[in-house]
């Protein structure tokens, strides 16, 4: 996984150059990330600090400028307890990433796998799988769940009230959400099947050859060298899911973080609440998954001690 | 007793003869085709084996052809799960208000309409509204480029201290939903005058903090690593500054990764709804916009008409029209962008 090995989780000095001799191109670099670095500190740092400082605060917009009303934690209060629709989206929220992420993830595995044990016509597919990923980070994809497209035929028409009878409600609109809107889900996996195929056809041939002389099958060959070998790429796939399902646009609980923006009795203060909770529990949903997915050498390493 | 057998075993012999002798034109001409067709059977069963232990037989070089059979019955499964709501669309698309609401017509519509696409022309305002997308999404897309790969390039190329700190800065940049950052910064931008034009857009790209520009930062900085350090030292030994290497082997080394990102962004830009109603305000609208609106819009312009069906459908596949004609066009470099990004890692 290339993203751990960035320098920041690199042992030892990364400056040390392939000649042995060390050099410093602070000046020079400083120069190259000098539009990144003003931009994260105009556009990035300091909202981030003032939206925290405003979700304390009642804030109000007037003709001579910004009011400011301390609350103390009362906005945070207001947003978990006394706003019903924050609930009920936060919850759906949740729900749909309970379905959406381990979905996501195995149906790109399995594409990538079937893809790239292909040997012609590999590209065709590809690029229909590519195709959704142009159109899904847009409005068409909310419109095909509304019109019942997002789904196979007829199954709108399933009857879930036998079901419902012997398992709980929870599990049963799990199983609903998977349903109704199981092509939007084949839809958003489309470039992690892309960077599993790219993570497959870098794996080493030669440890599938020597497994083979030792009488391994195929299963075995994939539960022992496939998987193992493309955790990394799990990790990676799980945080993009993640962090693209949570920043999507229409996602209901952003699109509300708008409207209470300027809705009255609300304003910025209380959106900014909003916003640092629903990140809150992005990052929580976020560590849930890493810790599901994590890297499996270093529970070998606690058992080989 | 012992006669009776005797009678008996008799009259059940003259039975079975009569019987033999009866049937005897008929076994003969049975066994005239019989004995031929039996050795055609055999020899065509013998094949069919043949056949399918060739179907179901995998050697060391390739996989039993069945199982290939089964991996590409499987994908076009897939596949077309993948375009049935294309399919779908395009078939609503066509439909007058009758087909849409008749059960009986499933897929193919009695007759082509075209009407539904006048509608939502208008509606959209499509001539207008194409035109200031593209401008939309083309302007910040370019200029995130830039940003991006500067930065980029500093991570892959440059020595200097610090940088653990800036890479975690920048993961942090991916990870913050933008509706965190999105209320003071809408604050700034209207301090510095800027909000509700295109110059919003222009400064959030430019600097580097446009939509998930840390993914491009880390295609970038993947595609740069890829330059070989002999080739920078001999261009620094030729008398070149940080400058013209960037120019002259940067850029070119990473014009796939240039034009993945372009694509990427660009068609990110293009599906932004929120940011884009938030930083532009009403001046400038986008399709997407307008398609979130449609219903609204289409009320107001044909008074006492109901929307139906198919004017939304050919309404949205008008919206991605232009996505999808770009991405038949560039969808070599999108696909085989990821794939040479080298985001996977080894």
């Amino acid at each position: 996984m290339k993203f751990l090995h960035w320098p920041l989780f690199k042992k030892g000095k990364a400056s040390k150059k392939e000649g042995g001799h060390e050099k410093n191109d602070l000046g020079i670099a400083l120069l190259f990330s000098a539009p990144w670095l003003l931009g994260f500190f105009v556009f990035s740092v300091y909202p981030l600090i003032q939206s925290f400082l405003f979700s304390f605060n009642n804030v109000t917009v007037t003709t001579t400028g910004i009011v400011q009303k301390s609350l103390g934690w009362d906005n945070f209060l207001a947003v978990l307890t006394a706003d019903p629709d924050f609930i009920t989206d936060l919850e759906s929220y949740l729900q749909e990433m309970l379905i959406y992420v381990p979905v996501i993830i195995v149906v790109s595995l399995v594409l990538a796998l079937l893809l790239n044990s292909l040997r012609h016509g590999k590209g065709f597919f590809r690029t229909i799988f590519f195709l959704p990923v142009i159109i899904s980070s847009g409005p068409v994809i909310s419109l095909f769940i509304s019109q019942g497209v997002a789904s196979f035929p007829g199954a709108s028409t399933l009857n879930y009230t036998l079901l419902a009878e012997s398992v709980p409600d929870f599990l049963v609109g799990l199983l609903k959400t998977l349903i109704t809107s199981f092509i939007m889900i084949l839809w958003l996996s489309g470039i992690q099947t892309l960077i599993f195929l790219a993570g497959l056809q870098k794996l080493d041939r030669s440890m599938y050859e020597a497994a083979k002389i030792d009488g391994a099958s195929g299963w075995e060959c994939f539960w022992k060298i496939t998987l193992p070998a493309l955790n990394p790429v799990i990790v990676i796939n799980v945080i993009f899911t993640v962090v693209f399902q949570s920043t999507f646009s229409l996602n209901p609980i952003i699109a509300k973080i708008a409207s209470d923006m300027f809705a009255v009795g609300k304003g910025y203060g209380y959106a900014c609440a909003e916003a640092w909770v629903y990140f809150l529990v992005l990052l929580l949903v976020l560590g849930f998954f890493l810790l599901i997915f994590r890297s499996k050498k270093h529970r070998r390493s606690y058992q080989q001690e | 007793m012992k006669k009776l057998w005797i009678v008996l075993k008799k009259k059940s012999q003259e039975t079975l003869g009569a019987i033999r002798l009866f049937l005897a034109p008929g076994v003969k001409a049975f066994l005239k085709v019989y004995r031929p067709a039996k050795k055609y059977a055999l020899i065509v069963w013998a094949f069919l084996g043949k056949i399918v232990r060739w179907l179901f037989s995998a050697t060391n070089e390739r996989r039993a052809p069945m199982a290939t059979a089964g991996i590409i019955a499987l994908l076009i499964l897939f596949g077309f799960m993948y375009v049935y709501p294309f399919l779908y669309m395009i078939s609503y698309s066509f439909m007058d208000a009758t087909d849409v609401v008749n059960p009986l017509v499933e897929y193919v519509p009695t007759h082509l309409v075209l009407t539904n696409y006048i509608a939502a022309i208008t509606t959209l305002d499509y001539g207008k509204n194409l035109g200031e997308t593209l401008l939309i999404s083309f302007i910040p897309s370019v200029l995130q480029c830039v940003s991006t790969s500067l930065i980029g390039y500093a991570l892959s190329r440059f020595h200097f201290p610090g940088k653990k700190i800036l890479i975690f800065c920048i993961l942090l940049t991916f990870i913050v939903p933008s509706q965190v950052t999105m209320i003071p910064t809408v604050i700034i931008l209207t301090k510095i005058q800027i909000i509700d034009t295109l110059w919003s857009y222009v400064a959030l790209a430019g600097l580097g903090q446009g939509l998930r520009s840390a993914v491009f930062i880390l295609i970038f900085y993947q595609f740069f690593n890829q330059i070989p350090h002999s080739v920078e030292e001999s261009a620094k030994i030729d008398g070149a500054n940080p400058f013209v290497i960037f120019w002259k082997i940067g850029i070119p080394t990473a014009l796939p990764a240039f034009l993945l990102s372009f694509l990427l962004s660009f068609v990110w830009y293009y599906n932004e709804t929120t940011l884009t109603t938030i930083y532009l305000g009403n001046d400038l609208t986008t399709l997407t916009t307008q398609l979130l609106v449609f219903k609204s819009t289409y009320e107001t312009l044909y008074t006492g008409k109901n929307i139906n069906e198919a004017i939304y459908m050919a309404g949205t596949l008008l919206t991605i029209l232009p996505l999808i004609a770009i991405y038949f066009v560039t969808q070599k470099f999108f696909v085989e962008g990821i794939d040479k990004a080298g985001i996977t890692g080894e």
